[in-house]
């Protein structure tokens, strides 16, 4: 696969935010060769470059550092049918992506070298963006020995996790977090104790009791996150608690950091956009784990992102295919993709007054480039050019049928969206664009790249 | 009247008047039941196909003979199910089936919400037998029917569902149609097995049997699964049956002109005893009864829409 080549463009008028550098104003926006070169006002270009540089004028729309997404599924090796790590990282940069982590539960497992070797390899051959593995905590996620976290650091592991499963024994998670602490290894807890959740298809609530499907309740989440933070602060390790959906993990963690605990924590939008009401017909497409809650849990979600507790937004991006989704609501698969359809869904949270527009991009650049120790989500002059652009303002109906996602377990589709990626330049190169060189006409999905 | 709805998938989704409806076509269609030659041409030239992804001998029987008895003729699939993603899915057998050209589905299946799906794909009516801890509707119906049969009434009156909640889609169903009906639903079991937030359906919540049953005016007896002990949730069945089993000891305390039921097939000596199930009060063979006439109303009503 072709490589787009190094971009050369100039962006007028555009609204600069860039939560790293706590910029939030108009500007004028330089690429030159793939290299961010110059921001300011009414940019003036050499007359040697004049000809090559296309001019767009954004009037309003804004710049953002390139969004890193820290928790996605993309089921390579092993599971091609429902994504590959060239359709994923298609789907990332379609969503204004310029990397993602992508979380070990492949098969095989993600918990040697070589296997996080083959994910960064395959990513430079084929990705549309920036790969970034989180190696397994367990051999095999088996819950029973520490996999290898040196050797998976050096490969280029960026964090440890068993994600998609707990790790049931608390002494294996106590030694992960102990010996994640030579390799400056996160630690990302899927937080769920397995028997309290055991045969649960729904958050448990009225709604599960209506429809009689069993239930998880909000305490199998809790009494991990619990443990959990209880051991990061026994052992002085840097934990991270991933995908929260409850009201009770956010106040535990909370107060961990008022205590001063080394935690930090995602939520995806699926977690305060949706709730348990949305399963009232069975759809398989609102299956997850952990399962949409109720409202009361979305407003406390809101709380924990305005107010710090949460520090980051991730997708859980999680391809499944009708195979495993167009079935019995019991024996469906978990899971909902979410690149293509996370930005609005942010977005939805400045309009409703719960973040600013610095703190909703920090939540999606520099706060989890950070937790992950990435040179990522700041847009510095001279680096090659990571930058999202968006329209904020543009309503639209959300169409799964042009995801660059090779699944579409997507629950927004048919839902009108407000807030759009018009361009995602990653590491210098145009990924996506639905812009013309004269300006913000739709184009293809797909004619950035080359088949 | 003619009844709108393609398919009968749930209590929840009916009007007070369409239940009131088919109680009223059930207890005129009841005294086919009692004639020499038990036969009518209603459903003549229609085709009922029974697909059972659970084994059943009760409902299927009496869905079986309701639909004879009304001149229709009747196929019986037995399914199975499994979580295995590849193979034939449950949605496969139910289109080649269709293919068939069937008029009328009872379907039942052991995951809750399978048939608002199956529905969807088909254009014959889908009659729910019972799917998953979701909905048994004529179960619910039949109930009722009994009910008003011995009561003349269901409005105002009180009855008391005992035994495991959480697992019954006999409970749900009764719970939505009776407190649509205007009675008061007291449920009562060991708070394992009583699901959260049970009051947002209409009911209400006791845990213990002595002190309910005597505002009673029905007592509905639920099978207790002898699996649940495994689950953690029992002790044992012998503690179940001393605090909430009905035996005639606790039955002093009921109302003299108390009712009871029981959907069946009974645990003699766990959560009813032998005098209690065979006593005054049991009306548990009515329901048996009621439930042919209610299944024929079901079936006449559905093909009518056609
Ligand atoms: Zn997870």
């Amino acid at each position: 696969m072709e490589r787009e080549t190094a971009a050369n463009l100039l962006f007028r008028n555009a609204r600069i935010i860039d939560p790293a550098q706590g910029l939030d104003g108009r500007a004028d926006v330089l690429v030159l060769d793939g290299r961010l070169t110059e921001i300011g006002a009414h940019l003036q270009i050499s007359a040697d470059w004049q000809a090559e540089v296309p001019e767009i004028d954004l009037g309003g729309k804004w710049i953002v550092p390139g969004l890193l997404d820290m928790h996605v599924h993309l089921r390579e090796p092993g599971e091609e049918y429902k994504e590959t790590i060239a359709t994923g990282t298609a789907s990332a940069t379609g969503g204004g992506f310029v990397a993602v982590a992508c979380m070990p539960n492949t098969h095989p497992v993600n918990d040697c070298a070589a296997v996080t070797e083959f994910i960064i390899e395959r990513a430079r051959a084929q990705g549309s963006c920036r790969v970034f593995p989180v190696g397994a905590i367990s051999r095999g996620l088996a819950g029973e020995s520490l996999a290898e976290f040196g050797e998976l650091r050096e490969a280029g592991a960026v964090a440890v996790s068993d994600d998609g499963r707990a790790v049931l024994n608390s002494l294996l998670m106590r030694r992960a977090l102990e010996y994640a602490r030579a390799f400056d290894l996160p630690v990302i807890s899927h937080a769920e104790d397995l028997n309290l959740s055991r045969g649960g298809l729904m958050n448990e609530g009225s709604v599960s009791t209506m429809l009689g499907l069993r239930g998880i309740p909000n305490a199998a989440e809790e009494v991990m996150v619990a443990r959990d933070l209880l051991l990061a602060e026994l052992t002085h390790s840097r934990l991270h608690i991933a995908h929260v959906s409850t009201a009770g993990s956010v106040q535990l963690i909370r107060q961990a950091k008022q205590r001063g605990i080394a935690v930090t924590a995602e939520t995806a939008p699926q977690y305060f956009t949706l709730t348990e009401d949305d399963l009232a017909t069975f759809d398989t497409v609102y299956k997850v784990n952990p399962p949409l809650r109720s409202s009361g849990d979305v407003e406390a979600i809101k709380l924990g992102l305005a107010d710090g507790t949460i520090d980051a937004i991730a997708t859980d991006h999680a391809p499944h295919s009708t195979l495993e989704k167009d079935t019995e609501f019991e024996f469906a698969a978990n899971g909902m993709i979410g690149l293509e359809s996370a930005v609005p869904l942010i977005l939805s949270l400045i309009r409703e007054g719960v973040l600013s527009p610095l703190e909703a991009i920090a939540k999606l650049t520099c706060n989890p480039a950070t937790i992950l120790g990435l040179p990522l989500g700041a847009m510095l002059p001279r680096m090659p050019a990571d930058l999202t652009i968006l329209d904020p303002e543009e309503t639209y109906v959300l169409d799964c049928s042009t995801f660059r996602s090779k699944s579409r377990n997507c629950p927004f589709h048919g839902k009108n969206m407000q807030g759009r990626v018009l361009m995602t330049l990653a590491e210098g190169r145009v990924a996506f664009t639905r812009m013309t060189d004269k300006g913000l006409t739709q184009t293809n999905t797909h004619t950035s790249r080359k088949p | 009247m003619p009844f709108k709805r393609k398919d009968l998938l749930g209590i929840r989704d009916l009007e007070v008047h369409e239940i009131e409806h088919i109680l009223e076509v059930a207890f005129s269609l009841k005294e086919i039941n009692t004639r020499a030659i038990k036969k009518v041409p209603t459903l003549r030239g229609k085709t009922v196909i029974h697909l059972f992804y659970e084994p059943s001998t009760r409902t299927r029987t009496s869905f079986d003979i309701a639909a004879k008895r009304l001149s229709a003729d009747t196929y019986s699939v037995t399914a199975s199910t499994s979580s295995i993603v590849k193979g034939e899915t449950t949605l496969d057998t139910l289109k080649n089936l269709e293919a068939m050209k069937p008029d009328i589905f009872i379907i039942r299946h052991s995951a809750s919400g399978t048939l608002q799906r199956l529905a969807q794909h088909t254009t014959a009516s889908v009659v729910n037998a019972g799917d998953g801890m979701h909905e048994h509707p004529s179960q619910a119906l039949l109930d009722m029917m009994t009910i008003k049969e011995h009561k003349n009434r269901l409005d105002g009156l009180t009855v008391l569902i005992v035994g495991d909640i959480t697992h019954s889609r006999v409970a749900r169903s009764n719970i939505w149609g009776l407190t649509k009906m205007g009675a008061r639903v007291v449920v009562c079991g060991p708070a394992t097995l009583i699901p959260p937030r049970l009051e947002a359906m209409g009911a209400s919540v006791s845990l213990h049997l002595r002190e309910v049953i005597p505002e009673a005016d029905v007592i509905m007896m639920l099978r207790l699964q002898t699996e649940r002990q495994q689950q953690m949730l029992l002790p044992s069945l012998r503690e179940y049956a001393i605090y909430y089993g009905l035996d005639a000891e606790k039955l002093k305390k009921a109302k003299n002109d108390v009712l009871i039921m029981h959907p069946g097939p009974i645990n003699r000596g766990v959560e009813i005893s032998p005098e209690v199930a065979d006593g005054p009060h049991s009306v548990i063979l009515d329901q048996v009864t009621n439930g042919v006439a209610v299944r024929m109303a079901l079936l006449y009503l559905l093909a009518q829409r056609q």
